[in-house]
């Protein structure tokens, strides 16, 4: 079934608007995703009806709303096909969830001269936590590279990977590059080691299908806002048996058993690792979002956005001076350039003059920009939402403005 | 000619523009036809880091007026310095501190000076007038 995609973006009203006089091209989904009524209305509706602590009271609206957010921890367990739904953990991001695991999986597993593999291409969110904690807990930080067309260099893991080695972190879709990593031959390699693996969900969840249990991997984080969700709101999946051996995170309420000055004993999962009140109101919309994703014929959705990065970088590779970052055989729609002689920055505010917005600078990637030697790129990154007609127009402006230089 | 007497002559100089394309290709001019900064100023103290652009500062104090040089790598950002070099070059501390880039908003570009890390121009900014007033106050113990 070919996806209606313009009844769909009617879905979208933040589409329908003017910048600086031009029809908005809303081509910065890597950074943030834009949100269908349906989730803007369910986030609406409940704050207007059903708003309550969770967990907490036993009056109507906090049942209501427990029930709410319990049944959105469901929706995001079925979604990503965890084993059970104490394995969802909810948190602020994939930012928070990377640090969560960072932080306790080190305190619990992590002692001085072991090591931790993280890859060239990652996000700062998935290199940073490991830096600090590696530096907290005296380990080694090693680095999977990757080579010029974006593709990590597997053929060296085997060898990075010793008996020192406790943990492992790689981005399922790499936001620069948009390479789609072999996380699963990845998984088998590290656990063939006993090397447990966290994957960067954070641009996949909203392109590809994931499978928790059929990947095989121990933690996979992703973000609400980058799949059609509000933000602040997040989920961690966890095996339970790295969850159960893991200290808590962040103390304080909820995440609780029993507390005395002398001692303080936990909670199980998930709210082991969920203290405070949570962004209820976000796990909402979260997994209203995801509702709306599961209502569509995703199959379709997912090859219209191939057709879509397949498009544009066959016009992008007919523009003189334009290199393209990145071009793995298997990649999202995520496109990093420059046009020699153009800096990023111009570029983008120029974009921006005609109404389309494009991401340039660092793309929190600094390792990737010293890999290209660098300062910074230009990226534009679709969802099913943009159209032939945007990247178009899209290319017909690059043309023009290259002019101008 | 005072620093708010150049800044009208700015905004005068870019009320001829209607399209936003010929606006940005004059500045795009003005950054072209600046003396490139010297290289052996070009160095990490002088370099004002945004992940948007960098712009490089130098400053020497003579007869009481801050001379700034400064570049940035991208054509927009270096228009712009032109622009600041223009107004804020060559002054006393005094009357780099009791004047704000006004002219930025009126020619329509307040964008680039949003209150983003990333923004280099800003910074830039910030960092002559942080020159001024340290020039002032070395220059009131005197």
């Amino acid at each position: 079934m070919i996806p209606d995609i313009s009844k769909m973006r009617k879905d979208f009203p933040i589409l329908d608007q003017k910048v600086n006089g031009k029809p908005l091209i809303y081509f910065d989904n890597a950074a943030t995703s834009q949100r269908p009524i349906q989730v803007i209305e369910r986030v609406d509706e409940f704050s207007l009806r059903t708003n309550a602590n969770i967990h907490r009271a036993t009056h109507y609206l906090a049942n209501k709303t427990t029930e709410a957010f319990e049944a959105s921890r469901e929706t995001v367990r079925q979604f990503i096909n965890a084993g059970e739904a104490s394995e969802v953990i909810f948190t602020q991001g994939t930012t928070e969830s990377i640090n969560l695991v960072a932080f306790s999986f080190g305190e619990a597993f992590v002692s001085a001269g072991d090591e931790v593999i993280v890859t060239e291409m990652e996000h700062h969110a998935n290199i940073v936590p490991w830096q600090m904690m590696c530096e907290r807990r005296s380990a080694i930080l090693k680095v999977l590279p990757f080579n010029d067309n974006g593709e990590l260099q597997i053929e060296l893991l085997d060898s990075l990977i010793t008996n020192k080695t406790r943990i492992l972190a790689v981005a399922h879709v790499s936001n620069t590059l948009g390479t789609i990593n072999p996380i699963r031959e990845i998984i088998l390699k590290a656990h063939l080691k006993n090397v447990p693996v966290l994957i960067d969900g954070a641009q996949a969840a909203a392109h590809f299908k994931i499978d928790v249990q059929e990947l095989g991997c121990d933690f996979y984080a992703f973000s609400g806002h980058k799949i059609y969700g509000p933000t602040g709101i997040g989920a961690l999946y966890g095996k339970r048996k790295w969850l159960d051996q893991m200290p808590p995170f962040m103390g304080g309420g909820e995440m609780i058993d029993r507390v005395t000055f002398a001692k303080t004993t936990y909670n199980q999962l998930p709210y082991k690792f969920e203290a405070g009140t949570p962004n209820y109101v976000g796990a909402i919309g979260f997994a209203a979002a995801i509702q709306y994703i599961q209502t569509q014929d995703n199959q379709a959705l997912h090859a219209y956005e191939h057709d879509l990065l397949t498009v544009a970088t066959e016009k992008l590779q007919q523009i003189e001076g334009l290199k393209i970052y990145g071009e793995a055989t298997s990649k999202a729609a995520v496109i990093c350039f420059n046009i020699v002689g153009i800096h990023p920055f111009d570029l983008g505010t120029l974009l921006d003059q005609m109404g389309i917005a494009v991401r340039t600078g660092r793309l929190c990637a600094d390792p990737v920009m010293d890999h290209y030697g660098v300062e910074n790129m230009v990226r534009a990154s679709f969802a099913f939402y943009n159209t032939f007609e945007e990247i178009n127009a899209f290319y017909k402006a690059l043309i023009r403005l290259k002019a101008m230089f | 000619m005072t620093i708010d007497e150049i800044q009208q002559e700015i905004v005068e100089e870019f009320s001829g523009f209607e399209d936003w394309m010929d606006k940005y290709a004059y500045l795009i001019e003005i950054g072209n036809e600046m003396t490139p900064i010297d290289a052996k100023y070009k160095v990490e103290n002088n370099l004002i880091r945004g992940c948007q652009s960098r712009v490089w500062l130098h400053q020497e104090f003579t007869d009481g007026k801050i001379i700034f040089e400064a570049e940035s790598d991208a054509l927009i950002v270096k228009g712009l310095v032109a622009l600041l070099l223009r107004i804020y070059s060559g002054r006393t501390p005094k009357d780099i501190l009791e004047s704000e880039p006004r002219f930025i908003d009126e020619i329509g570009l307040r964008q680039h000076l949003s209150p983003t890390r990333s923004n280099g121009l800003l910074a830039m900014v910030k960092q002559m007038k942080m020159y001024a007033l340290a020039y002032e106050k070395i220059s009131a113990k005197k």
